[in-house]
């Protein structure tokens, strides 16, 4: 590898060719302010906050995107440069709706923590505010245009990490917006509601649509059996938010904060996806011995699902005809539970505690009220819960360890590893192998489909037969695996797609790291790690071997894909346009 | 949301035009404001139709055609109007207050400067000097020239073009 030397601030340097000033001055711990740069999403050089001095250079240079070159001198910290920065910064602020106190962001916004670290005392500047646009129309997330500075991050993240690109700056100068053509609401357009552009966003523009106040009504309705489901990704994400590191596993804290918000039970998503696994695993063993639709797809992400209906239409065939854990869990606790405990079901609520801005959107789907009633009544992401959770004055660190409730609590391994990118498949390998066989897998860890990289494949032998499996995650990647599918390029049995990079951990509705953060730790592979910790450290890994989930079948439902399953664990899936409609005039 | 679109009849055959044009960009995202152009040529603006066609030729989100087409100011995303207003904002017009003018435009049609009136009876655009600065400030509706304007004139002469 081709070395430079340069120096920054008198310091000598080396660093790789091709490295930009703004890395080569982090690798020696100088800090130099960012806004717009996001590393490996949007590295655009558009805000100009990173500026620094190139000796010989006439103007100043934003660091971000400047390649250093062979004997290069850069100042990071003149006159010129700090007062270059509180320009651009105060240009922010005076067109920005200033309201930290009540703006969700607060106290985690890149925005007001440049303000601190810059110094900024006071706006030099006045003027007219942009015009704003504030957009809740969508199930899952907000968009409060007043709070953009247009940086661009989301939209890159939209375009080139999810491949989906419903939104754009439209108009120009004074008039540019962040926003959908035509100035549409997200829900107008073929949005999927992943919530990445969310964690991208370094401000208060992006939300989640909030949901916390359905359930403190319904946590305080004496006629309500309030009951919380949580999944896998929020039991190494929630202790973030307490100071607890990132990937902190926090599963049997989760349970004593509940019980002291007031929910009446506290129940495992892992739970339901061990039986999702029963579901699924004996789809897939159906589809291929009785020459079904292959590959089979996984269907727990409902932002792929609502991908694939818009922008895939072709392979909703190949979709698993399983309703994703949440929905299992719903239908099941509004039925079997609800019978079993003597409980009118209309009179549970259940809240589900997830990673995922998406789950808000499911949730409300037409398909989704088997029981006869919404099958899960609110959806609350990691951010929300933990907000509720101050409100209350519930320190999530302070907890003691509890258990789950039963039966809907009991869980093992396989469930807990849905929460990260390969976990599924690997759930579902475990069981299927020792479904067809009958013999003991004896290595249950398929660390092939383990890990970061944005496609992986493996190939498993199954009594005798070659099964070709793929796991794609962040829909860019899932775009590439399908596209290679569809020109038979590539041949797979079974296909796990996940919406977010990472997987659950890395969902939409997780804790927000700030750009500075993300340069540092990977901390989609962190939080995953500890998903895998969680699994080998359960005395049960396998599905089929869920004790709750056997007694379920024998009690109710029968046996997997049986008549009930069918009722109330499975669904259906409709191609949705990839483009909005003209309206004729 | 209302999307401006001719009726599918006068529509539908230029955007077979547009289609035989696209041929020829198949995937090429570079190529993005050339094509735009050339189909403005074609249609006269850019309604939606015309940029999902783009978008899928080209291989690039609707979003980002969208986005391109508000960017510049010669892209149309509305058919022009039955009438062109043209009010000069050149140094001379400007002076004698070409600026008030325009706004009272605005605020009697009720568009902002590019726009067109939803009824594509009036367009309305600013231009640069028009050579006629002896009659400063000038406003062009289709070829009728209208000098010395004040911002009190402008009702009476959209009359003329009920
Ligand atoms: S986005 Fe940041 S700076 Fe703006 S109101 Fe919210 S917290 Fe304050
Ligand atoms: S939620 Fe996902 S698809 Fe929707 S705008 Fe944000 S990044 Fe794009
Ligand atoms: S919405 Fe957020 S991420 Fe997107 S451009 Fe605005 S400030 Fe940047
Ligand atoms: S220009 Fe470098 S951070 Fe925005
Ligand atoms: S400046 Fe308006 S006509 Fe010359």
């Amino acid at each position: 590898m081709e070395m430079v030397n340069l120096t920054i601030d008198g310091e000598k340097v080396q660093v790789p060719k091709g490295t930009t000033i703004l890395e080569a001055a982090r690798k020696i711990g100088k800090k130099i302010p960012t806004l717009c740069f996001l590393k490996g999403v949007n590295e655009i050089g558009a805000c100009r906050m990173c500026v620094v001095e190139v000796k010989g250079a006439r103007a100043l240079q934003a660091s971000c995107v400047y390649p250093v070159s062979e004997g290069m001198e850069v100042y990071t910290n003149t006159p010129a440069v700090r007062e270059a920065r509180k320009v651009t910064l105060e240009l922010l602020l005076s067109d920005h709706n200033l309201e930290c106190p009540t703006c969700v962001r607060n106290l985690n916004c890149e925005l007001q923590k440049l303000a601190e670290e810059l110094g900024i005392k006071s706006i030099r500047f006045t003027g007219e505010k942009h015009k704003a646009k504030y957009d809740d129309f969508s199930p899952s997330i907000v968009r409060d245009t007043s709070k953009c500075i247009l940086c661009r991050r989301c939209v890159s993240t939209c375009h080139n990490v999810q491949g989906v690109g419903v939104i754009s700056p439209n108009h120009r100068g004074f008039e540019t917006m962040v926003a959908p053509v035509y100035d549409m609401s997200l829900a107008e357009v073929a949005c999927v509601n992943c919530g990445q552009c969310i964690l991208a966003c370094p401000v208060g523009a992006l939300k989640e649509k909030e949901d916390t106040d359905k359930v403190w009504q319904a946590l305080q309705d004496p006629e309500k059996h309030v009951i919380a489901q949580i999944a896998p990704a929020v039991r190494v994400s929630l202790g973030e938010e307490f100071g607890l590191g990132r990937g902190a596993i926090v599963t049997k804290k989760i349970p004593a904060a509940l019980r002291r918000l007031g929910f009446n039970r506290v129940f495992d998503t892992d739970f339901a996806a061990d039986l999702t696994i029963m579901e699924e695993g004996h789809e897939f063993l159906e589809r291929l011995q009785h020459g079904g639709k292959l590959p089979l797809i996984t269907s727990c992400s409902p932002g792929w699902i609502k991908f694939c209906e818009h922008y895939y239409p072709e392979f909703l065939e190949n979709l698993s005809t399983c309703k994703s854990p949440q929905q299992m869990f719903g239908a099941v606790a509004k039925t079997y539970y609800a019978q079993k405990m003597g409980i009118d079901p209309s009179k549970i609520f259940v809240v589900s505690i997830m990673p995922c801005t998406a789950k808000k959107y499911e949730c409300q789907r037409p398909e989704m009220r088997s029981s006869g009633y919404q099958d899960v009544d609110a959806v609350l992401t990691t951010r929300e819960i933990s907000r509720m959770l101050k409100e209350a004055g519930i320190n999530l660190a302070a907890m003691p360890d509890e258990e789950f409730d039963e039966p809907l609590g009991i869980s093992t391994g396989a469930g807990a590893i849905f929460g990260a990118t390969g976990g599924v498949m690997e759930a579902a390998l475990r069981t299927v192998y020792e479904v067809v066989t009958g013999k003991e897998l004896e290595n249950i860890e398929f660390t092939s489909i383990r890990g970061v990289e944005g496609i992986k494949e493996a190939t498993v032998e199954i009594n005798g037969m070659n099964v070709n499996v793929a796991v794609a995650h962040g829909l860019a990647n899932a775009r590439k695996l399908l596209d290679r599918v569809k020109n038979k390029e590539a041949e797979y049995h079974f296909i796990e797609i996940m919406a977010c990079p990472g997987g659950c951990v890395g969902g939409g509705g997780q804790p927000i790291l700030s750009a500075d953060e993300r340069f540092e730790v990977d901390y989609r592979a962190v939080r995953g790690s500890a998903i895998y910790e969680v699994d080998r450290k359960m005395p049960l890994r396998k599905s089929h071997e869920n004790p709750a989930v056997k007694q379920l079948y024998e009690e109710f439902l029968g046996k997997p894909l049986g008549e009930k399953s069918h009722e109330l664990l499975h669904t259906h899936y409709t191609p949705r346009p990839r483009y909005p409609e003209a309206e004729e005039k | 949301m209302k999307l401006a679109a001719k009726k599918d009849s006068e529509l539908a055959e230029k955007l077979m035009e547009v289609e035989k044009m696209l041929e020829k960009y198949k995937g090429q995202k570079g190529a993005l404001l050339q094509v735009l152009q050339e189909a403005q040529k074609i249609v006269g603006y850019l309604p939606i139709e015309v940029q999902k066609r783009v978008a899928e030729a080209l291989n690039v989100t609707l979003s980002e055609v969208y986005s391109t087409v508000t960017f510049y100011s010669f892209f149309n995303l509305k058919p022009r109007g039955k009438y062109q207003i043209r009010i000069c904002l050149g140094t001379a017009c400007y002076v004698k207050g070409a600026d008030k003018v325009l706004s009272r435009l605005e605020q009697e049609l009720g568009i902002k400067v590019g726009d067109t009136t939803d009824d594509l009876k009036f367009s309305l655009d600013a231009c640069r000097c028009v050579g006629a600065c002896g009659l400063a400030p000038v406003v062009i509706i289709n070829d009728d020239v209208y000098g010395r304007m004040t911002p009190d004139k402008v009702p009476e002469i959209l009359k003329n073009y009920e």
